[in-house]
Formats: C-alpha cells, sequence, structure tokens
C-alpha cells in the first residue's frame, strides 16, 4: 500500500535520511523503531510532505507522492497523527474533531463520523464543548486519534503514540490501534516503546542512523538482540 | 460643558470609533491567523476610497454598484498582497514579513501618488448619507446611523464567521498551529486568502465609509487611520474580533471628548492614541479582551 524506495532526506544541514527502504502492506500494522534521533520521525514527515525529499521514490497505491503538499497527500487517504498529539489547544472538542472532516459537507456522514469516534472514546462525549487544551495527555491522544478517524483514514501513521503517557492509557491506546486495525485501516506505526509495538505488528523495521538496519515479522524482530540495544537506549544517538 | 454638547461629541466620537473599529478587525484577524501585522491594511482604506471613487465620479456608476465594486476590489488586492508578498516568505524569520509589510504600505502609498497624482480629491457622497436628523439640540448625521449600523452588522457577521463556520475554525486552528492544519487535508493558503479577503472587505467598508465623513482622498490618507486601528487593535487585544472593535470604539470616544473638554489640546489629536497604546502596552500588554492562551 505504502512504498518508500532509497528515501535521502537532508534536514539543516545534516543527512537524517541515507537511502530508507520499506513498505507497509494494506491491513497490517507495520512498526518502525529507532531511538532519538535516528530518523523515525523524519520519516513519516517527509510521507506525508512535511519535509522534502532529496532523492529516493515514495508510492501511495502505486502512485508517486513525493511532492505533493500535505494536504494533497491527507487527501488521498494518508492520514498522520503527528508527534505530541497536536490537537489545537484553543479549540473545543467537537471543533477539533470536526478538522478532522473538514470536506465531509455531508450531513448524515459526518454525524456517522461523530458516533463513530465517541463510541470508541465514550469519555470525550460528555466533553464535546470543552477546550482540547483542558484534556489530559491521554485524552489529548484519544482526541487525537479520534480527529484522525473522522478524516476516514485508509493508512493511518501515528508517531509515537506512547510518548509520555502512563502505562495504563498506553495500554488502552495500543488496544485502540488493534481496533482500528480490525476495521480495516492500514497503522503505520513510529515508536520507541519497541516491546508495545513489536507485539502487534504484523511486521517491522528498526531505523538507526538513517538506514533501515533490521526488518521481518514483528515477532522476530522482538527476539533480535540488536532490537534490545535500540530500545534501550539513547546511546546510538 | 452642557448636555447637548456632549451628545454631540458622543455621536462624534462612535462615529470615528466605528470606523477605526472595522478597520481595526482586519489587523487583528491578519495578526491572529500569520502572527503578522499587516501594515499595508491601513492603505486599503485608501484604495477602496480610490476605487469607490472612480466608479462613481469618472464612470458614473450608480453608487450601491460602485461601493460593492470598490468593497471586492479591495478583498482580491487583499489575497494578492498575501500570495505576492507574504506568502513567498511565510517561512522566513517574522520580522521580514513584518518589514515586507513596511515595504507594501510604502508601494501602494506611492503607487497612489504616480498614477493619481498628490491633490486630494473630493468625494462625491450620495445624498442617501449626507442629510441628518436633529433631535433637540443634537445633530445626528444620518452618516452616523450608517456607520453604525453597519459596523455593528458587520461585526457580528465576523464573530459568527469565526466562531461557528468551518473556515473559521480552521482560521482559530491555524492561529495555533499551521503544520498540524495541514495534515487536517486543509489547504492552508486558502483559509489565510479568506482571513486576508474578510479582512480587506472590512477595511473597504470603512474606507467607503471614511472617505463619506471626510471627503479629501490622497494616496497618504489610510495612513493614520491605520496607525491607529492598530492602536485600537492593540488597545482591545490583538487576535480578539470583538476586543478590536471595542479598541476602536474607545479610541475613537477618547479622542473626540478629550478634545472637547480641553480644546487647546486639539493639536494632540493624534499623540492621545498612542499615549493610550503605551499606558496598555506597560499595564496589560494582552489589551482588554486579549487573553492569556493556556498551552
Amino acid at each position: 500500500m505504502l512504498q518508500i524506495e532509497d528515501l535521502h532526506v537532508n534536514y539543516g544541514g545534516i543527512r537524517a535520511l541515507k537511502g530508507v527502504s520499506l513498505r507497509v502492506g494494506a491491513k497490517e500494522i507495520v512498526s518502525l523503531l529507532g531511538s532519538n534521533g535516528a530518523g523515525k520521525s523524519t520519516t513519516v514527515r517527509a510521507i506525508s510532505g512535511l519535509v522534502t525529499t532529496k532523492s529516493g521514490s515514495i508510492l501511495f497505491d502505486g502512485k508517486p507522492i513525493n511532492g505533493l503538499a500535505p494536504h494533497e497527500i491527507q487527501r488521498l487517504g494518508l492520514v498522520h497523527i503527528p508527534e505530541g498529539r497536536k490537537v489545537f489547544a484553543n479549540l473545543t472538542i467537537r471543533e477539533n474533531l470536526l478538522m478532522g472532516a473538514y470536506y465531509t459537507r455531508e450531513k448524515t456522514q459526518l454525524k456517522k463520523l461523530f458516533g463513530q469516534v465517541y463510541d470508541m472514546f465514550p469519555s470525550l462525549v460528555s466533553k464535546t464543548q470543552q477546550l482540547a487544551g483542558t484534556l489530559s495527555g491521554g485524552e489529548q491522544q484519544m482526541l487525537a486519534i479520534g480527529r484522525a478517524i473522522m478524516s476516514q483514514p485508509r493508512l493511518l501513521m501515528m508517531d509515537e503514540p506512547s510518548l509520555g503517557l502512563a502505562p495504563m492509557i498506553v495500554a488502552d491506546v495500543f488496544r485502540i490501534i488493534e481496533k482500528i486495525r480490525n476495521e480495516g485501516v492500514t497503522i503505520f506505526l513510529i515508536e520507541q516503546n519497541a516491546n508495545l509495538a513489536l507485539k502487534i505488528a504484523d511486521y517491522a523495521f528498526l531505523i538507526e542512523n538513517g538506514t533501515i538496519s533490521l526488518k521481518g515479522r514483528g515477532s522476530e524482530v522482538l527476539k533480535d538482540p540488536r532490537v534490545k540495544q535500540a530500545y534501550l537506549g539513547s546511546v546510538s544517538g | 460643558m452642557d448636555y447637548s454638547f456632549a451628545l454631540q461629541q458622543l455621536v462624534y466620537g462612535l462615529t470615528l470609533g466605528c470606523l477605526y473599529g472595522l478597520l481595526a478587525i482586519g489587523y487583528t484577524m491578519v495578526y491572529g491567523v500569520l502572527r503578522l501585522i499587516n501594515f499595508a491594511h491601513g492603505d486599503l482604506l485608501m484604495v477602496s476610497a480610490y476605487v469607490a471613487f472612480f466608479g462613481i465620479a469618472i464612470f458614473g456608476v450608480a453608487w450601491p454598484i460602485s461601493f460593492i465594486g470598490s468593497v471586492l476590489f479591495t478583498a482580491l488586492l487583499g489575497i494578492l498582497i498575501d500570495r505576492g508578498a507574504y506568502k513567498p516568505i511565510r517561512k522566513s524569520p517574522r520580522i521580514n514579513a513584518l518589514i515586507t509589510a513596511i515595504g507594501v504600505s510604502f508601494l501602494l502609498e506611492n503607487l497612489g501618488l504616480v498614477l493619481i497624482g498628490g491633490r486630494p480629491k473630493s468625494f462625491p457622497a450620495p445624498g442617501l448619507f449626507s442629510g441628518s436628523i436633529v433631535i433637540g439640540t443634537v445633530n445626528i448625521p444620518e452618516l452616523s446611523i450608517w456607520v453604525f449600523i453597519i459596523t455593528l452588522v458587520l461585526l457580528v457577521l465576523c464573530v459568527l464567521v469565526v466562531k461557528r463556520t468551518r473556515i473559521g475554525i480552521a482560521m482559530r486552528a491555524l492561529s495555533r498551529d499551521m503544520e498540524t492544519v495541514t495534515l487536517m487535508g486543509i489547504d492552508k493558503d486558502r483559509v489565510i486568502s479568506f482571513t486576508f479577503a474578510l479582512g480587506s472587505s472590512l477595511a473597504a467598508a470603512g474606507g467607503i465609509m471614511w472617505c463619506m465623513k471626510y471627503p479629501a482622498l490622497e494616496p497618504f490618507m489610510g495612513v493614520i487611520p491605520g496607525l491607529k486601528a492598530f492602536v485600537a487593535a492593540v488597545l482591545g487585544g490583538i487576535g480578539n474580533i470583538t476586543g478590536a472593535a471595542l479598541g476602536g470604539l474607545i479610541l475613537g470616544l477618547a479622542e473626540v471628548l478629550i478634545v472637547a473638554v480641553e480644546p487647546d489640546w486639539s493639536g494632540y489629536r493624534d499623540a492621545i492614541a498612542f499615549f493610550l497604546m503605551i499606558i496598555i502596552l506597560l499595564t496589560r500588554p494582552t489589551g482588554i479582551l486579549g487573553e492569556r492562551l493556556p498551552d
């Protein structure tokens, strides 16, 4: 569904990606692991058009998407939940969700989407008129996921959804990720929390210093000693 | 100072305040979205006045058509200024955009000077706006009533657009996080263009009414009202639309009433605005209605 070949990205004079190749198959959960600064975020940001690529190709459904604007890429159904959730703190929950469905004009369709999100996250229902900035970190992550669901993604890219959340909430988030996949959405998951990310992943890639150093089925990668190192450490930078 | 004199001054102050307010809303909206003080905004008042003037005086178009044409032209010019001058440097430091804004302002003023000349032209105000109603000894120009009504309607419309419509919500979202807005599939440049169009239309409405009140058209006529409107926007809390209108009213009233009380100070009329701005920046930098945003 998503195919990346030999992607190079320079970021302020630094060679952030040095030939990344990976593929995400339809209806899979694919995890991209790596430590801080390895190039995880740069990879997703390049896919969704937020950073310009130097060379290499990004194919979505077999069509190249390099060079498209972020909003054009999103409208193809490739939705990106950014690192740090990035809910609009000054908008209400409802307004945040509505932004996800900006181009859905049809009333019944919109209602259905709201219903779907509120079913998935019942804790948001009583707070629809509350400003998103007043929510806890966990609730903000739920809202960010809900907002992405409103966009009716075909492929959902999640950048560190567990970041800064309590272990119990993280478990909730991962349950929801599986649930979304079971509804037919492909998931590309970027995580530092290798343990959890590998347990739910069909396939996984390990990125180190801007290149893919290891790939394989989730359960296989989990057993690889090098993963333990990347998972534990900021050592590899 | 007697009662009717005070009322009379109040009418003048409110009228001036509404005009400042209309102009200030445009400043505050663009600032809200782009964090840019669009110093060319005041000059849009001049452009709109000239377009309306040419429509009526040169091309002999009926005034309502000329006025609507002027608003549309100014809205388009607002979009064009953004696309031509600000969009290419959207990713540069903010000071670059500020300097560019001042440059655009000078460009518009001097373009006016070259194309039209510096000799003031008098604006042929339509009869509908030139009468006045006398209540007791207070003389209320009909134009003042129109200014008040139109300002109120436009203010309410603007607030509704920003609070209720999808593009209004996107404007507010954009003011906090431009990148994430694009991740929603929203074309941010369209939202920004809409903001410029809306702000510029209000400037045009203000400009047309301004030149009916002060009918001398010249290329630099937008400078002082523009600066005052900027002060009004800061006074009300920059980024806040209702605040901008409120700031405009306060400024208009303050200018007129202070000079009414102490006619010797009439020479300091323009200084009042900036004095008020210094006070507000020292005591309440977020303005009257500006809030500190939660992060």
